[in-house]
């Protein structure tokens, strides 16, 4: 099929910031002609971008600042965004790609049941929560830098990775182990696994979630994903393995069993 | 987590006690294997009762070809007390012996007096005519979605142009539709009768919060499927081949509460359905964790919209608590184009005892309240007003009406329609008639062609019943009934109510 | 009185608080025994109107006026379904020197009440011209007899455009309208459109045409006439027929039986249903259609009698969209129960609608003159035939209106298919 490549303004005629439904229709259409590559200029604030959106070969560069649940239900598409994202990126989402040159803040990943979310820079709180697998789906959110409380709460499957750099053009900076994540770390998590890199104060962790050895096959598990955060992001993976990392996952897959008495009185 | 001890269990006399007739009992062991609850068994000579297992569900008596199984309440002598009455004194022996938090399902049980039970209705006498409904057309239609508050036309000529464009609507037969019940609350069976009986009567049912599963594709034009803090198998089939979408806030049966289905019930059909690996736990968060505020229910509603691209209503469900009225207010205003009130009748297929039994308001004062105040602020036709809960039969839901629902919504009734006994163990995932339950083996108990046929049968019922009241009152159509609040009189204890509802106390003439 | 605090929302009384606290103002004695003072108010205790009735009509589409006395003799007529507790006309074309002007026609209980209204006025609008409304007692016609004043007003620009809820003139004098009645006690608006005004009052049909002395008084090109037989309720001078709001009148019979329902529909529009009859609230239901929402008449009918869904799904697609649509948005407008109304109106065009209700409970004759210029409805025939000259008498089909329009004739006899010889076309 042949690369069809087009560029949506998202400013108006007046320089004033299309509404989202506007902006949105634009993008549906030009998808639904045939486009594979579509540069969006100029975002600012707009909601919803790619909601639900299954084009599965379909390339979405956005230059900006998307707003809130960028990419929400996404199923298929791969979203470049050349700026930080706002809240509820990838809400929700089953499937594609959605690497951020930014921050993206909170509650990233929101009930993912697939795809990927890269992010260069920072995060806010509750990222990762109520990620869930199925079969072959698992979701994946990698921080480049830190986040904040209840990191992966809820969790019921998928990864999520916390590195604690700063990433410069041309040279990676430490932050200090102990702001990488924050506390209520995994509180309720019953599935997949939480990778942070540098030590995890106890005290962070939540309900039910454990700190547990890191293995060659986390390491295996890992290591391609680490590859392609780094090729998105031009570093070399060597930085990330300066520092150990630290494997949060549940104490048991049923922590609250035995929480409930069925019986009727 | 408490500990397990040797001897904690305190020793509880039964509830119920299995009566079996001797000379009647042939000891063919039916009853035997129709027990899904450990409770009878054969002991090499002759049927024996666990009693203590025993939760009344009558299928062993049902089924019994010598009629010879009684199940009777087990009427303990306990001390005398008013206050510590027998119920009080179980629930504290249960939590003494295992800690756990008291688990329930299907509605509230307690004894609430029904404001339903205290409204009567008028009817036509000498200054307008009752409409016989078997021979002159009462119509039932309605629809659901929002709608503008008035339509453009102009007019040149023996031209009329329509310039006002309608939101999307979904047409219902009769003002009734299924609410929200998911596969994993209850069985493949019961799900697929709902939805050929819903196909059948022109109405909507919802998903529940358990996803779609790939078979039931097929129905999506009769689906409403609900979008929950858990978010099980919400993705683009589950938005996009379905008739509706519905947010769930909360619930009538569990305000303020989030939801658990036990890995035990995590079938491999559950597995495919909600999209989890198989006996994991389901747990639904108590909040949306995108939904903080009224401005982000906004935020989803329209992620909802814009994946639809606006071609399905989008609505939102509300346990019926305190402050309805104007947290539906800011629904409507965030775009919900129907509102759902859940009842603190609502059932549920699993939920702590206490938020069942104790947490909520009356749903005929959250409808009365709700619709008053979207009056108030002119934005009543933005949405269609559904109210569920409670509404245990077809008194209730022309109440409901009358009171300014537009679309009763129903559960534990079409429940019943399947042959539930509300036995109340939906969450022990057992179910002997096949209706909440995840076992194969049980589920094919409940004959789909059979249920659906009954769910439809009492569709046809309450929608001839309704007729028969707007007929008596010389109402030729339910648009006229709703709202009608001057048809309604209030004969109960407490004129506070009726004050709430703007109905008249009886004896009060019109106006 | 300090017309201040009328206007102060929190002094106002709901209007379920009416039912206990019985209306604002001084009232008549309870059990129909009146008072001196009170005849412009519904008597304590009084409660929903239920009544059925005599309605009769005339428009002469050529513009040609005529005093009431035909419209007297067709109302009188059918004197056997009233009880002589009310009757009203209302006659449209009659000050066409001050056909540009509101002409607020009010009761009023005392001097008191007219002070107050005068005063009100004067704060709100421009006074034209203001006059006491001619009446001569009637022997037999039960006392007392209200005050009847009317004020010619115009509303100042500036008023509106001080205001920003209201929207027009219109809407500004339904403002003052629903104030006056609510609040200002003693004091009852009878009709408050432009170049029309409406008579009515405690009495046979006969007594009140006296009372007023319409047979010689007044010419119009468009007479209503209504008589009452109430069921239950002494009558009241406010409560007679024709029911009216700016130049929407209306003459009704029969019992709305979802009152409840457009009651509370109306209300969101903002408007009060302080008087408790069917014919207010379908008054309103007129107003708010045809005036605010700019609903041609014909449609405003189907929105009013809709057709049943079954007839619906029949039409052409484009008209069954219409139809269907109009059910969805106006399903708390439809009128239900048994009715037949006549409705007169004076713009944009000044027209007579006959209109029933969709399964014909109330009768409804309409009939046109041997010229072809005057259009008649009524309850009755004999009405019609009591007045000579009729060409050719009909019944519309239920919930099909009859529409008769100064200078285009009948424009529709109520007999036709639901959008016959209409061109429809969607801009969506």
């Amino acid at each position: 099929m042949a690369k069809k490549k087009m560029e949506i303004d998202a400013l108006d005629g007046d320089k004033k910031p299309l509404r989202y439904w506007v902006l949105n229709e634009k993008i549906h259409n030009a998808a639904d002609d045939g486009a594979k590559h579509i540069v969006v200029k100029n975002v600012l604030g707009q909601r919803f971008i790619a909601d639900c959106m299954e084009h599965k070969d379909l390339k979405i560069d956005i230059h900006g600042t998307p707003g809130n649940d960028l990419g929400v239900f996404l199923s298929g598409p791969t979203i470049e965004v050349f700026g930080s994202c706002e809240d509820q990126t990838g809400n929700t989402m089953n499937a594609g790609t959605i690497i951020v040159h930014g921050n993206a803040w909170d509650v990233t990943g929101l009930a993912a049941r697939n795809g990927k979310i890269f992010v260069k820079g920072n995060g806010g709180y509750r990222i990762g929560i109520h990620m869930k697998e199925y079969q072959d789906q698992r979701p994946i959110v990698v921080y480049g830098g830190c986040v904040k409380e209840f990191f992966g709460e809820y969790m019921a499957g998928g990864i999520l990775v916390a590195l604690g750099m700063k990433i410069g053009n041309n040279k990676v900076e430490e932050v200090p182990s102990k702001e990488v994540v924050r506390g209520s770390l995994g509180s309720g998590i019953h599935g997949g696994a939480i990778y942070v890199r540098g030590e995890v104060p106890e005290h962070y962790l939540g309900v039910a979630a454990n700190i547990q050895p890191f293995t060659d096959d986390d390491l295996k598990l890992l290591t391609p994903i680490l590859k392609e955060f780094c090729k998105y992001f031009k570093m070399p993976i060597e930085n990330i393995w300066e520092r150990e990392i630290t494997k949060i996952a549940p104490s048991s897959s049923r922590p609250y069993g035995a929480y409930y008495n069925p019986r009727t009185v | 987590m408490p500990e397990k001890m040797e001897g904690i269990r305190i020793e509880i006399p039964s509830r119920y006690k299995v009566n079996i007739d001797r000379e009647k009992c042939k000891i063919c062991k039916r009853c035997t294997i129709n027990c899904t609850f450990d409770t009878l068994s054969f002991n090499g000579e002759r049927i024996v009762a666990d009693h203590d297992n025993c939760v009344a569900c009558q299928r062993c008596s049902a089924k019994c070809p010598q009629e010879a199984i009684t199940i009777i309440d087990n009427q303990m002598a306990f001390p005398f007390h008013a206050a510590y009455d027998e119920r009080i004194r179980r629930i504290g022996w249960e939590q003494a012996s295992t800690g756990g938090v008291m688990l329930a399902s299907c509605g509230n049980d307690l004894p609430y007096p029904s404001i339903f039970d205290d409204l009567v209705l008028d009817a036509a006498q000498v200054t307008n005519p009752a409409i016989d409904p078997l021979r002159e057309p009462i119509e039932t239609k309605c629809f659901l979605g929002a709608k503008p508050a008035k339509l453009e036309f102009t007019e040149t000529g023996d031209e009329i142009t329509l310039k006002t464009n309608l939101p999307p609507n979904i047409e219902l037969s009769t003002p009734i539709m299924v609410g929200q019940m998911s596969l994993g609350s209850i069985s493949y069976n019961a799900q697929i009768a709902l939805f050929k009986a819903a196909l059948e009567v022109g109405t909507l049912v919802g998903t529940g919060e358990g996803g779609l599963h790939p078979d039931f594709y097929k129905y999506g034009k009769i689906i409403n499927s609900e979008v929950a803090s858990g978010r099980f198998g919400v993705d683009a089939n589950y938005l996009k081949k379905v008739a509706a979408l519905e947010i769930k806030i909360g619930q009538g049966a569990k305000p303020g509460h989030g939801g658990h289905l036990p890995g035990e019930k995590t079938s491999k059909l559950i597995s495919e359905t909600r999209m989890i690996p198989k006996g994991t736990d389901a747990l639904s968060p108590y909040p949306h964790h995108d939904i903080y505020s009224i401005e982000d229910l906004q935020q989803l509603i329209f992620a909802l919209k814009e994946a639809t691209r606006y071609r399905v209503p989008v609505g939102v469900k509300i346990a019926a608590v305190h402050n309805s009225a104007a947290i539906a207010s800011g629904m409507v205003r965030a775009g919900a184009d129907f509102i759902t009130l859940d009842g603190f009748r609502g059932g549920t297929g699993a939920t702590p005892r206490i938020i069942r039994d104790h947490a909520g308001i009356p749903i005929e004062l959250a409808i009365a309240t709700v619709d008053q105040r979207l009056r108030e602020e002119g934005i009543r036709h933005k949405t269609t007003l559904c109210a569920g809960g409670s509404i245990r039969y077809s008194a209730d839901l022309v109440k409901a009406l009358a009171l300014g629902a537009d679309v009763a919504m129903i559960c534990t009734p079409v429940l019943i329609a399947m042959g539930c006994r509300v036995c109340q163990q939906c969450h022990r995932g057992t179910c002997a008639w096949g209706i909440a339950t995840q076992n194969p083996a049980y589920s094919q108990r409940l004959n789909i062609e059979v249920g659906a046929r009954r769910i439809a049968n009492l569709f046809h019922a309450w929608t001839e019943e309704l007729r028969e009241i707007c007929g008596a009152m010389g109402i030729d159509s339910v648009e006229s009934f709703i709202g009608n609040r001057d048809r309604l009189r209030y004969v109960g204890p407490n004129p506070k109510i009726a004050d709430i509802m703007d109905v008249k106390h009886a004896g009060e003439a019109w106006g | 009185m300090d017309l201040d605090e009328i206007r102060d929302p929190k002094s106002r009384l709901s209007h379920s608080e009416f039912g206990r606290l019985g209306r604002i103002g001084s009232m008549g004695e309870v059990n129909g025994k009146w008072g001196k003072i009170g005849v412009t108010l519904p008597p304590n205790g009084f409660t929903k109107d239920i009544e059925a009735c005599g309605i009769a009509g005339l428009i002469n589409t050529n513009g040609k006026t005529e005093n009431g006395k035909r419209v007297i003799d067709m109302i009188t007529t059918m004197t056997d379904r009233e009880n002589g507790l009310g009757a009203g006309y209302a006659c449209y074309g009659l000050f066409p020197d001050l056909a540009d002007s509101f002409c607020i026609q009010l009761l009023l209980d005392d001097e008191e009440a007219k002070e107050n209204v005068e005063e009100f006025f004067k704060r709100k609008a421009n006074i034209v011209k203001d006059e006491e409304v001619f009446k001569k007692p009637v022997r037999g016609m039960k006392g007392p007899y209200p005050l009847i004043w009317r004020f010619f007003l115009d509303v100042p620009e500036e008023v509106i455009s001080a205001s920003p809820h209201i929207e027009s003139e219109d809407d500004y004098i339904v403002d003052c309208v629903m104030n006056i009645n609510e609040k200002i006690n003693g004091a009852f608006c009878m009709s408050s459109g432009k170049n029309m005004a409406v008579f009515k009052g405690n009495g046979w049909s006969h007594e009140i045409a006296e009372f007023y002395d319409l047979a010689e008084r007044y010419n119009g090109y468009m007479w209503l006439a209504h008589s009452r037989f109430p069921t239950n309720t002494p009558g009241w001078w406010g409560g007679a027929h024709p029911f009216n709001i700016l130049d929407w009148s209306l003459c009704h019979n029969g019992e709305i039986t979802s009152y409840g329902t457009n009651k509370r529909y109306v209300e969101m529009w903002g408007y009060k249903c302080t008087l408790l009859t069917d014919s207010e609230v379908v008054t309103y239901l007129w107003d708010l259609l045809c005036r605010r929402h700019g609903l041609p008449k014909l449609i405003a009918t189907m929105a009013l009698a809709p057709r049943y869904f079954d007839d619906i799904a029949l039409l052409p697609e484009d008209q069954k969209k219409i139809a269907t649509e109009l059910r969805m948005t106006y399903g708390r407008a439809m009128v239900n129960g048994p009715f037949s109304i006549l409705v007169g109106t004076n713009r944009p065009n000044p027209s007579m609608i006959a209109l029933t209700d969709r399964k014909k409970l109330r009768p409804m004759i309409a009939a046109i003159s041997e010229d072809e210029n005057t259009v008649y409805a009524s309850s009755e025939e004999c009405a019609i035939r009591r007045v000579g000259d009729a060409k050719e008498v009909w019944a519309p089909v239920t919930g099909n209106p009859v529409i008769a329009q100064l200078y285009r004739g009948l424009v529709w006899r109520g007999t036709e298919k639901q959008f016959e010889g209409k061109k429809i076309k969607l801009e969506v």
